[in-house]
């Protein structure tokens, strides 16, 4: 049964159905990750434009090597250096892009909603590649396989998210995933980073980590994105640390052996210790393999439609 | 729905064909050194495990038995409507300098076993790569012969061959379907 949509824009009202062929899909790519020669044709002659229009290493690296795993041809770009720094729009960019005769676009955008517009205004098959504070879904729906491999289901599971949840993108499109594919949820973190009404989407709130570190089966640490001036919404780097941070001790009190998921990339000894991070709970590395084979089911099942 | 047309082999008849075809193998490889076994999936795969068998059987010995997924190596897949459920590869031997026996249960236009040995070949460089199958129905679109034949069944290309193992359809047959009828 192939995918409802063409495009791949969020998990927020993906049924389950497809949310499972994606999975399922990913094993077969996951296999050919382990062979000598990593490469298959499906995509032979499919051309992919990766529109990156906020940085991003990991996930532009990923995508751009799943691509190049199916036998696409790959257009790179970025932002710093194009004609959108000379007040191009969106639109023109991408139609301009669209002209040379691509087949999909991978898009990155710092606005919340721009791959949805993009797939009103053109004819290619449109991936969000994290749009805003909105959505990510391919690292939503790499978390949920490394938890299937892991756990060898999601349903009924403790998932708790901890963090920056109103600002992150990743909390989103994991909350719907992990929802509709039957996990419980719960997010974690000082009431300045939880956003009012997150309880709507059937989560639970707690604002202390040893009120639920007992009954979590995976705990997906967000990364405390410094950059965006996250200063203002906790005293100091080392009270996060001391109030949120995720240590052995802290484990240890919990008396709970759970998996230790982030989205990467870590800052150690802020939300994660360095032994937590490196520890044998951790799936940090494993969810990175695990998105090129994500990344590959998706490009794949969207390329026939 | 297709009727049946005429019963090809029958539960007995497709262990007689399995066995010779086993010892055929052996016969062209002189015994079962240097051979591995890789099955086509679906039905291929269940009839290269019998075969496998056999051979282990009249040999005693144990033989490297993987099967292979040709869906992404296919050259209709772009073109389809409804994309073919995708099953995993698994050969968890290396292949490189074996003897390959290639297994599928009908050979018709060739497409399959063309994808097959691209496949086979992005997995390493096997010594030689050998085609058994279970029926040769004709109608090849691409220069391929198979190196073993079951039987050959003449038929014509509105016809079909359904292949039915215990495994999967809860039978040993090998069957000879009418056209459609509102083709």
């Amino acid at each position: 049964m192939p995918l409802q949509s063409r495009h791949l824009l969020g998990l927020d009202g993906m049924r389950r159905e497809d949310i499972q062929l994606i999975l399922a899909t990913a094993v077969s790519f996951r296999e050919v990750l382990d062979r000598p020669i990593k490469k298959v044709p499906p995509l032979t002659g499919k051309t992919v434009a990766n529109m990156f229009f906020e940085n991003s290493t990991r996930t532009r690296l990923s995508f751009e090597l799943a691509e190049r795993r199916l036998s696409a041809d790959v257009l790179g770009f970025t932002s710093t250096g194009s004609s959108v720094s000379k007040g191009e729009t969106l639109k023109d960019t991408a139609r301009n892009i669209e002209a040379m005769k691509i087949d999909m676009v991978v898009m990155r955008h710092s606005a919340a909603g721009a791959p949805h517009y993009l797939s009103k205004v053109i004819e290619s098959n449109v991936i969000n590649a994290g749009d805003g504070g909105h959505e990510h879904p391919t690292q939503a729906l790499l978390d949920m396989y490394t938890i299937r491999e892991r756990h060898g289901r999601i349903e009924g599971l403790n998932v708790c998210i901890v963090g920056d949840i109103s600002h992150s993108r990743v909390a989103r499109s994991n909350i719907y995933g992990l929802k509709t594919m039957g996990a419980n949820v719960s997010v974690c973190g000082p009431a300045t980073m939880i956003p009012r009404d997150i309880e709507k989407l059937g989560v639970d709130v707690y604002n202390h980590l040893d009120d639920i570190l007992p009954r979590v089966d995976v705990l997906n640490v967000l990364r405390i994105q410094l950059e965006r001036d996250a200063g203002r919404l906790f005293p100091s780097i080392r009270e996060y640390h001391n109030c949120y941070g995720i240590t052995r001790a802290r484990l240890e009190k919990a008396g709970r052996t759970m998996t230790i998921m982030h989205p990467g990339p870590i800052n150690r000894d802020v939300e994660i210790s360095a032994d937590v991070a490196d520890s044998e709970h951790s799936v940090i590395l494993q969810q990175v393999l695990n998105g090129v084979a994500i990344r590959m089911a998706v490009l794949y099942l969207l390329s026939t439609k | 729905m297709r009727k049946l047309k005429a019963q090809i082999m029958d539960e007995a008849g497709l262990d007689r064909t399995i066995t010779r075809l086993a010892h055929e193998i052996l016969e062209r490889n002189k015994g079962a050194e240097s051979i591995v076994i890789v099955g086509i999936r679906t039905r291929g795969e269940f009839i290269a495990r019998r075969i496998a068998r056999k051979i282990e059987e009249a040999e005693k010995v144990k033989l490297n038995i993987g099967s292979l997924d040709i869906t992404l190596y296919r050259d209709d897949l772009l073109g389809k409507l409804e994309q073919p459920q995708l099953k995993s590869s698994e050969i968890l031997f290396d292949i490189n300098d074996k003897n390959v026996i290639l297994i599928d249960d009908v050979l018709y236009t060739g497409r399959t076993i063309r994808a097959a040995l691209d496949e086979l070949i992005d997995l390493g460089r096997p010594s030689t790569i050998q085609l058994a199958v279970l029926i040769d129905r004709g109608h090849r679109q691409l220069p391929i012969r198979a190196d073993f034949v079951g039987k050959n069944v003449p038929t014509s290309s509105r016809e079909s061959i359904r292949v039915h193992v215990k495994e999967v359809d809860g039978e040993d047959s090998v069957l000879l379907m009418h056209p459609e009828e509102n083709e």
